[in-house]
């Protein structure tokens, strides 16, 4: 398949960048999207040029460092689906592709696609976690929870951090991000002694780092690659207000 | 002669004394510690934070100690224990079906062919349990029957279902356990994560370890970071293989680059070649993604029973199929531990039995497991790897079989380590599958996030104190050293070097040439003849990358070529340390398959009176040098291992 692509491209963070056009023809249809871009880069190589940064590194859909915005969708054009995950078939013989990076104020770029999501961390720390020391835990039997519980706690924790909740709000939020940790610390018995405290600090930070409100456009939902419920940050907003 | 032998050195591995059940506490009982009110004054490095350096830098940093983190990747999340699907094996006997820390210990080291440590793996198997009451209460949502309790289920190479599960995202919900102890820590200011950072070399001063020289990946800057103690959380080095399971960063350099300071390496040519992946479907591949083994639970692996069969898997009668596992191995089935599934898939496949379209492929298919089960129940179990499947192949996988390949996987191999987890560089510590110490030559499902676990949360915090109590009086560590200068010097001229090639090819372009040779002489199978024609081809690669490699030539910012360049030219030693690895292995044992010794029916071979060892290599100045840790089965009798 050959394709015309229009790709970001930014030398560091303080440069102004700007889309670039390429052209890229024999890629197999079963090529992923990522792939594809290697075989770019390596033309780009050989020709002396500088070859185009973007994020990877799993290449199965868990490790969640890949990002791409491509044709205005975070991830591409699949539901449920993360950048690496996603191959040439998915697309039209001869079709213009657009690849820019996850755009958000606290997500700056680094170079071309490649963006620094370090404020997801940082929320995180701020007390998404249950305070247990490393050999303090009871047995693990002790603690029953009964199963629907477990996979609906599941599906929050399921989240890979990429950051493509944050990239497809118009308000630029992490609730849905933010949301998910406390909605699965939340449900599980052994996690809701701190929630007051967990929700309290979580919330003020992904507001200190500059992430934007949300306001329930359920962009997030569509384009997370997890599939996770909006019905999460319900959860968190409703918990915030008790 | 491509390496000598030492025999005047003997390691020391360090095994307390007394029975095998009481080691551990033994050990515990009169180990060294550090009072809690002079814990803060020991600054400790942990490169690496997937499950071993994750729970490694949350523990230390919890009992008090100054700990700084690594990792390559854009945050510690994203390490590749994420990746792991299938579950965490674990003594709890919940089931009541016989088992018993005695028995786990006695799978795992029968799994690995007898080649590791005794008191090392049956530490593994006795500390297991806690890990389990850990993870449930650092919040991971394993699997529950109806009633509350947890769910378990079996992997290859046992009898008893002793496989703690999250779905097919396992790891990925272990990961962030540890990772979000981490977060904890690091938001108490016990920690410095440092992200997108990478380790170019160890500092050693009169043989100890002093700290490291780091790379931030971003802006090109290079860092000395003096510390009492360093510890390699680095993972394997499969990736070596260019297509493999790994993810595209995993690499083999930091321990390489210990190992070149002096820390020996062992067994680097035991790689776990993993039954089921999705086979090679073009040349531009990056990866050849991981089908969880628990798939095996429920699918029932076969070929066409006539070579190149062209009618379609559905089409094929009962009768015209060969279910290879159930025939060759009656009592463990498809269940057969990974290596021998991957080299009976290979058997059959080089046969000519082989399906898909390139033939390097053979059928895992469901088909009565749905007839038994329902499609909702299979769905329960394994939805996201079918939805995963289809993602990738555009089959779907309840209407046909999938089709999976063997595909490089684990490094059983890695830096030796002694029973306290340190390499033989005092202050240099080995954890998680960076290390030789568990598997032996083979590792066992589910055992992998096992031992990354066991060693980060319970052993190196438990033995580290054996060595910062002997420091003496604590001051701050200084990087103004000689030592320190000269590393950051050598890091700096290496990186030019690189840039400065200025061929014309590019670096995937060696790492491709690379894995095709490894695949081919040391892969699967392995004679004398094909290691020997390895070295010598590893060599002219290696001398052709330092000739013809182009990468674009900034040292300053982001250069993705230039980190690459830095992980093929150790993959370039490490590859052919593993050939000769190999070579000196005149037996067959696990993953190892030596043609020239096997059975009369195709199994490994082993020969326990000369090759009942663990090999140590140390550089040598002109060709690595074997050093012997000899292994001693004293509470049990290795035997041929049969799975039939």
């Amino acid at each position: 398949m050959d394709f015309k692509l229009k790709i970001w491209r930014q030398d560091n963070p303080q440069s102004k960048g700007k889309m670039v056009d390429y052209e890229i023809q024999k890629i197999s249809p079963d090529t992923s999207f990522l792939e594809m871009l290697d075989q770019l880069n390596e033309a780009l190589i050989l020709r002396g040029e500088s070859p185009i940064s973007f994020d990877y590194d799993c290449r199965e859909g868990i490790c969640g460092q890949c990002c791409l915005f491509i044709n205005g969708r975070a991830h591409g054009p699949l539901d449920q689906t993360s950048t690496c995950q996603l191959h040439m078939r998915s697309f039209k013989e001869g079709e213009t592709i657009y690849v820019e990076p996850f755009r958000a104020g606290p997500f700056p770029i680094k170079k071309d696609l490649k963006i620094d999501r370090k404020a997801l961390d940082e929320i995180i720390a701020s007390g998404g976690y249950i305070s247990v020391n490393t050999g303090q835990a009871p047995e693990a039997n002790q603690t029953l929870i009964d199963s629907d519980t477990v996979e609906r706690a599941f599906d929050a924790a399921s989240c890979i951090g990429c950051g493509a909740c944050v990239a497809s709000c118009k308000n630029g939020s992490a609730a849905l991000f933010t949301a998910a940790k406390i909605s699965h610390l939340f449900q599980l018995p052994q996690g809701k002694i701190e929630h007051r405290k967990r929700i309290e600090n979580m919330v003020a930070t992904m507001d200190e780092l500059g992430f934007g409100a949300c306001s329930n456009t359920g962009a997030c939902e569509v384009e997370c690659p997890q599939g996770i419920s909006i019905s999460h940050i319900a959860l968190m907003n409703r918990e915030f207000w008790k | 002669m491509y390496f000598t032998t030492d025999t005047a050195t003997a390691p020391n591995s360090k095994i307390p004394d007394g029975d095998l059940k009481e080691k551990w506490s033994n050990f515990k009982d009169k180990a060294r510690l550090i009072s809690p009110n002079n814990r803060k004054l020991y600054q400790i490095i942990v490169v690496g934070t997937g499950l071993s350096g994750a729970s490694a830098a949350a523990t230390l940093a919890e009992l008090g100690y100054q700990v700084s983190t690594f990792c390559f990747q854009d945050s510690p999340r994203r390490a590749h224990s994420v990746a792991a699907q299938g579950g965490v094996n674990a003594m709890k006997n919940y089931k009541g079906d016989g088992d018993s820390v005695f028995r786990m210990f006695y799978d795992t080291l029968k799994g690995g062919d007898f080649r590791a440590r005794e008191a090392n793996v049956y530490r593994l198997a006795e500390c297991s349990s806690h890990l389990i009451d850990q993870a449930v209460a650092q919040g991971v949502p394993f699997a529950r029957e109806y009633s509350g309790y947890l769910a378990n289920r079996s992997f290859g190479g046992v009898q008893v279902s002793r496989t703690f599960y999250a779905r097919g995202q396992t790891g990925q919900q272990l990961l962030l356990g540890a990772y979000q102890s981490m977060m904890r820590q690091v938001n108490l200011g016990n920690i410095k994560s440092y992200t997108r950072h990478e380790m170019l070399d160890l500092v050693t001063e009169n043989g100890v370890a002093k700290g490291i020289i780091v790379r931030n990946l971003d802006t090109g800057e290079i860092s000395r970071h003096p510390a009492h103690a360093v510890v390699l959380a680095t993972g394997g080095f499969g990736k070596i293989y260019y297509l493999s399971t790994l993810a595209m960063g995993c690499n083999g350099s930091a321990i390489w680059r210990a190992h070149k300071k002096g820390a020996w390496t062992s067994c680097p040519s035991w790689t776990q070649i993993h039954p089921t992946c999705l086979p090679q479907a073009g040349n531009y591949q990056s990866k050849l993604t991981l089908m969880s083994e628990s798939l095996r639970n429920d699918g029932r692996i076969w070929v066409p029973k006539v070579k190149n069969e062209d009618r379609k898997a559905a089409a094929i009668p009962e009768e015209d199929r060969d279910y290879y596992l159930e025939r060759k191995y009656p009592s463990f089935g498809n269940l057969a531990p990974r290596d021998i599934a991957s080299r009976a898939a290979k058997e059959r496949i080089d046969a000519g039995h082989g399906v898909g379209p390139l033939k390097n492929a053979v059928y895992l298919d469901f088909r009565d497991a749905i007839a038994t089960h329902g499609k909702e129940g299979i769905t329960k179990k394994y939805g996201n790897l079918f939805n995963m499947y289809e993602k990738i192949t555009g089959i779907n996988a309840y209407e046909q079989p999938m089709m999976i390949s063997p595909a490089a996987h684990f490094s059983m191999g890695g830096l030796w380590v002694d029973y306290e987890l340190s390499t033989n560089i005092p202050g240099l510590y080995a954890i998680g599958e960076a290390n030789f110490s568990d598997h032996g030559a083979n590792r066992l499902g589910a055992n992998s996030l096992l031992q990354a676990c066991i060693d980060g949360y319970y052993v190196l915090p438990q033995t580290l104190p054996q060595y910062l109590a002997l420091l003496g009086k604590v001051t701050a560590p200084e990087g103004g050293s000689e030592a320190f200068i000269n590393a950051e010097n050598q890091v700096r001229s290496q990186l030019e070097e690189l840039s400065g090639i200025n061929g014309s090819k590019t670096v995937d372009h060696f790492h491709r040439e690379l894995g095709k040779i490894l695949y081919d002489k040391c892969g699967l199978s392995r004679t004398a003849k094909g290691l020997t024609e390895a070295i010598e081809s590893i060599r002219v690669l290696r001398l052709s990358f330092y000739q013809d490699l182009k990468i674009p030539q900034v040292t300053q910012g982001i250069n993705e070529e230039l980190e690459k360049a830095g992980r093929v030219a150790d993959y370039l030693e490490i590859g052919e340390l593993m050939c000769i690895d190999a070579l000196s292995r005149e037996e067959s044992c696990g993953a190892h398959f030596r043609e020239e010794y096997q059975t009369p029916d195709g199994e490994a071979k082993r020969n326990d009176s000369d090759f009942s060892y663990i090999s140590c290599w140390k550089r040598g100045t002109d060709a690595p040098v074997l050093i012997k840790e000899p292994l001693q089965f004293e509470f049990t009798k290795p035997t041929e291992r049969s799975y039939k």
